[in-house]
């Protein structure tokens, strides 16, 4: 991403099954299109999302997809580097990008009759990008200075990287998108624009627009703007390195003089949202949600945080979205004076003890509601709905499984989530971290 | 041909209506609280934005800290509930209640459905008079906020932040984080909790906006069922604080790759005729986009900063123009070198003629995007109502921008910018970068 966050957090809650109406076209190069109407502003939202992210990348080159995305502002046949970002913002609209594992996006929001000049632009750079050594050679800084601000200067974010390396043995999701330094630093225009090539295509791309507009408009503006573009032919469905059985549990510490409040973090490998079963992901969204959710009324919470005063604070987490196999986490910030060891203990006698005891019918019920009404909320961001609809297209799922999981999630019974819990903690599936300043645990222990 | 469709657009641009449906009414109960509303049927829920004016500014004196721990407190039990029957109370209506506080403001940012709209209601009110602030709960949040306290030490945007106040606030409450210190927050009581609540929430400090599925005449029941058994008044409000840092540059040493610089001078009040000319020229300067003179010079051309901006504050007791840019250890020298000289520019030459029509284009067309959402829509409506602009603003905001000329913006460049009294605040271990302190 270019100015905000490069990695995001998948939606815990569901997607509105019918909220916004929704409408879907495909042009004959192959791109999607989906129209999100919502008639409360005049306001547009236009996004283009590839099905190409970090996790595409070639062997050696980490980095090049969200350096890429960068470039894609520095102009193209028709455009001069800035000119894009320039008339967006000439047009009163805002514009960026980002870049995930799965897929990279790029958006613009603005008043709804500009729709057909970001489209005209966003097409002109689907396919047409040229690029000079200067401008990438300096942008190569930037992404530095971004790798610095983002990971470099925090330790919290450095021992996030450490973990998910050793999380995947085989899989890219254990390379950060940003890139690990010593191969960012050295990329060049070629690795780029072999990228660009490959996989920025109608038939890799799918396009939203959300907000004030009528779906048959969108299509024949789609059509015009998107339609003359050529697919890249023999483009196959994405097929990473996977995952070997895990046979080992990992278990690292990372120390840093920086670290104030030191923490315990587990992860373990979990199934996603796949087309057509998302029963199983359902399950652990709602596993998450009773285990961390509200400090005051989860699992964890209570035991740790209320009964025991062994937690400044506990959570669990999991990100449904995702095209391979991704991660399920619980974490423990411990009180002052519990060590790491006696933190990480507590947090899985509080497991244990939950798969033992059974789920609380009130709270599996009150979560139900929240679920529920999380479908009304949602409506109120026609941008989050968008993202939401981009994240889950690029990430193998369809339009119906989108529809779908609103159901398939109330359809989740308590037994469904104890036997996911009970496939999901298999420690030998699983990284442990401990955060801590050097020295530290030598002192309280 | 891009060039010559975008200038045909913006032609069109300057008539477009901000949000026909942003139709605000003041709403006086009939206990006579004061809300701000706007009508939006078509969703089931409200979204409801309570400010009580002063926020951890009302601090008492020796009691820093008191009032943020006392907001992570107000859900904690209220009532005949503890702070779990609380939890799970809003959460079988899945109702959202969230708290900030801040050097101005406590917010109170509410959302509840149509169907479960009395019950949210009557929880809400139980939480703003008659928390419970049981010694359990206060040890277990004080516990989380004497972290974050830690955690911010070794933090550094935090340093960079906390210095910057400290150096142009002093003993002002701008002078210090709102959270405490680890000493003051360790030593308050449950009385100065109870305390705190009291000079805070009160109804002369309460600003309100609603949207959502409600009407006027039920909002305003609402308002005297939710507000009406709040006291009348809570603590005096804040001094105005004098600005005391000089011009030059203080090095925080820490150890880690990137400097952290937090820079600025004094401002211009949001009252003042020239306002809305150092809004436009701030744009230009160093705004939120990537067509900044800050961006263009900083970023886009030598590649010293992920992201480099400028704004002005308009706190309720200070106005300062302020800036951010972190650059890495050897390089930030370089990066402080080519603001000061762009902050220099502009005070010596204002902006072009181009550049003043695309931040008026830019600003005015972006100001309509604002209202998307109904939560987004009630923190507006409290937003106009804390700076005192009148009901109609909405509609007259962006004749205000269009109205700025060459004149006014170099009338207020050479009276506000002055890179000689920037005082640069950088965290990290520059190089070449010498302290003036």
């Amino acid at each position: 991403m270019r100015r905000l966050a490069v990695c995001l957090f998948a939606c815990l809650v569901s997607l509105p099954g019918n909220a916004a109406e929704v409408s879907t076209f495909t042009l004959d190069n192959g791109l999607e299109i989906v129209v999100l109407e919502d008639r409360r502003a005049p306001v547009v939202v236009h996004m283009v999302w590839y099905k190409a992210g970090a996790a595409d990348e070639p062997p050696g080159k980490s980095g090049i997809a969200h350096y890429l995305e960068h470039l894609l502002f520095k102009g193209t046949d028709d455009l001069a580097p800035g000119e894009f970002s320039d008339t967006v913002a000439r047009n009163g609209g805002s514009d960026n990008a980002f870049t995930s594992w799965d897929y990279t996006g790029y958006f613009q929001r603005v008043a709804a009759d500009r729709l057909e000049l970001m489209m005209q632009m966003e097409a002109d750079r689907m396919r047409d990008l040229e690029l000079t050594g200067t401008d990438i050679l300096t942008e190569r800084d930037v992404i530095i200075e971004e790798r610095n601000q983002r990971v470099e200067n925090d330790p919290g974010a450095l021992f996030a990287e450490q973990r998910r390396a050793a999380l995947y043995l085989n899989h890219p999701y254990g390379i950060p998108i940003i890139g690990w330094r010593h191969e960012a630093e050295t990329l060049e225009l070629e690795d780029a624009l072999d990228f660009y090539r490959k996989f920025y295509a109608p038939n890799n791309a799918i396009l939203i627009v959300a907000g004030d507009v009528e779906p048959d408009e969108v299509y024949d503006l789609a059509k015009t703007h998107y339609g003359p573009l050529d697919p890249t032919p023999g483009l196959a469905e994405r097929v990473r390195p996977s995952e070997p059985p895990q046979l080992s549990e990992r278990r690292l510490i990372f120390e840093d003089p920086r670290v104030a409040q030191p923490y315990v973090i587990r992860s373990y490998l979990a199934p996603e949202r796949d087309s057509g079963a998302q029963e199983d992901a359902a399950a652990l969204v709602i596993l998450a949600e009773l285990l961390g959710g509200n400090g005051a009324t989860s699992v964890l919470g209570r035991k740790l945080q209320f009964e025991r005063q062994a937690a400044i604070y506990t959570s669990a987490f999991y990100q449904s979205i995702s095209y391979d196999d991704t991660s399920f986490g619980i974490y423990i910030v411990p009180v002052p004076g519990l060590s790491l060891e006696e933190a990480e203990a507590a947090l899985d006698r509080a497991v244990a003890e939950f798969l033992a005891e059974g789920i609380d019918p009130d709270q599996f019920e009150r979560i139900k509601m929240q679920l529920r009404a999380s479908q009304v909320y949602a409506e109120d961001s026609i941008q989050g709905l968008a993202r939401r609809y981009g994240a889950a297209l690029t990430s193998g799922l369809t339009v119906e499984d989108i529809a779908a999981w609103p159901d398939v999630l109330q359809a989740v019974t308590e037994e469904d989530v104890l036997a996911a819990a009970e496939r999901l903690f298999d420690r030998k599936r699983s990284v442990t971290g401990w955060l801590t300043k050097p020295g530290a645990q030598e002192v309280t222990q | 041909m891009m060039r010559i469709f975008a200038a045909a657009a913006v032609l069109v641009l300057a008539a477009l209506p901000v949000r026909a449906a942003v139709e605000i009414q003041e709403v006086i109960s009939p206990g006579g609280i004061k809300a701000w509303l706007v009508e939006e049927h078509s969703i089931p829920f409200v979204a409801l934005e309570l400010r009580f004016k002063g926020g951890a500014s009302l601090d008492a004196p020796g009691k820093r800290g008191a009032t943020n721990l006392m907001t992570g407190l107000i859900e904690e039990g209220a009532g005949d509930l503890d702070a779990r029957g609380f939890a799970e109370a809003v959460e079988a209506l899945a109702a959202r209640f969230d708290y900030d506080v801040y050097d101005d403001g406590l917010s109170i940012s509410a959302q509840f459905l149509t169907e479960t709209q009395d019950a949210s209601v009557a929880l809400l009110k139980s939480a703003l008079t008659e928390p419970r602030f049981d010694q359990d709960a206060i040890d277990r949040v004080r516990g989380q906020v004497l972290s974050a306290i830690r955690s911010d030490a070794t933090d550094p945007d935090e340093i960079a932040s906390q210095t910057f106040d400290r150096l142009f606030y002093g003993e002002h409450p701008y002078g210090s984080s709102y959270n405490g210190t680890v000493e003051s927050v360790t030593a308050l009581t449950r009385d100065d909790i109870v305390e705190a609540h009291a000079r805070v929430i009160s109804r002369d400090h309460l600003y309100v906006g609603a949207v959502g599925n409600i009407t006027a005449e039920e909002l305003g029941a609402l308002l005297d069922t939710l507000l009406g058994d709040l006291p009348a008044t809570g603590a005096a409000e804040p001094e105005e604080a004098e600005l005391l840092a000089p011009g030059g540059v203080t090095v925080v040493p820490f150890e880690t790759p990137q400097s952290v610089a937090v820079f600025g001078h004094a401002g211009i009040a949001r009252d003042d005729p020239d306002f809305f000319a150092a809004f436009v020229m701030n744009q230009v300067l160093g705004g939120g986009n990537f067509s900044s003179r800050l961006m263009e010079e900083v970023r886009e051309k030598r590649g010293l900063t992920y992201g480099v901006y400028s704004y002005l504050v308009d706190k309720d007791y200070a106005d300062l123009v302020v800036g951010r840019i972190a650059s890495a250890n050897n390089r930030i020298a370089e990066a402080i070198s080519v603001i000061r000289e762009e902050w220099a520019r502009v005070a010596a030459e204002g902006i072009s003629e181009q550049e003043l029509e695309d931040a008026k284009t830019y600003l005015t067309g972006a100001y309509p995007l604002r209202f998307d959402g109904n939560a987004r829509i009630a923190g507006i409506l409290v937003g106009m109502q804390t700076a005192d602009l009148p009901i109609d603003y909405i509609a007259t905001r962006n004749d205000r921008v269009n109205a700025v000329t060459m004149d006014d913006i170099k009338r207020v460049a050479a009276r506000l910018m002055d890179a000689e009294a920037l005082h640069f605040v950088v965290v990290g271990q520059p190089d070449g970068l010498e302290a003036t302190n």
